[in-house]
């Protein structure tokens, strides 16, 4: 849950998918990191997924949501557009020329975590625009 | 009916309380209302951010303080 109450600052929602595949947990580890480094707070994607009503709730009513996919399958899309929360901050890791592979050590690799978070910061800057300015000069 | 308000204690917690307790009064409720400062209360029920409003165990909303007209939809829901 978030620490700060009733400050200015909106609180950035990260959700990863932490699938079971190198890519899948780059997105946890980009999770984490982007945590401990406030840019945003990860959040339970599992609750949202197995349906608990509060989480789902949390997600909708959280108006800055960066979601993470691993890989093509899309499973965090998929559970949010199941709840019918809009996808406005989305980074795929294999869109980002970062291969899934089979490798079962899933060792670390520097340069790919920062990547993923870049784009998960870049993603989230976007949408931010996006929803703040006006498109046509209105 | 139970109605918690979810919060550590700070502004926008004590005036979601204050909406709440006045919504409840004013349409005449048995509701009871309840402050809950508890973390690990708050997190159980998957509150991402604070205050949050809990009707009968249902969120209701998060993050935000809830306009009179909200809470009169849920508690005449």
């Amino acid at each position: 849950m978030s620490g700060s109450c009733c400050g200015d600052k909106k609180e950035v929602m990260i959700l990863a998918c932490s699938g079971g595949s190198n890519v899948g947990q780059l997105t946890n580890q980009a999770a984490v990191e982007l945590t401990r480094e406030g840019f945003g707070k990860m959040f339970c994607l599992a609750g949202i997924g197995g349906g608990l009503k509060g989480f789902i709730q949390s997600a909708q009513d959280t108006p800055q949501v960066i979601v993470l996919d691993g890989c093509q399958v899309g499973c965090a899309k998929a559970i949010l557009d199941r709840e019918g929360i809009a996808l406005k901050s989305y980074v795929v890791v294999t869109d980002l020329g970062i291969d899934k592979v089979k490798d079962r050590q899933l060792s670390r690799d520097e340069d790919a975590l920062a990547r993923v978070k870049l784009a998960g910061k870049a993603a989230a800057a976007w949408s931010d625009d996006a929803t703040q300015s006006s498109c046509c000069g209105g | 009916m139970v109605i918690k308000v979810l919060g550590p204690g700070c502004t926008k917690c004590h005036e979601t309380e204050k909406i709440v307790r006045e919504v409840v009064a004013e349409a005449s409720s048995n509701a009871s209302v309840e402050k809950v400062s508890d973390f690990q209360e708050i997190a159980k029920l998957g509150v991402f951010s604070t205050p949050a409003v809990v009707v009968d165990g249902v969120v209701k909303c998060v993050g935000k303080v809830p306009s009179k007209n909200d809470v009169k939809s849920w508690i005449t829901a």
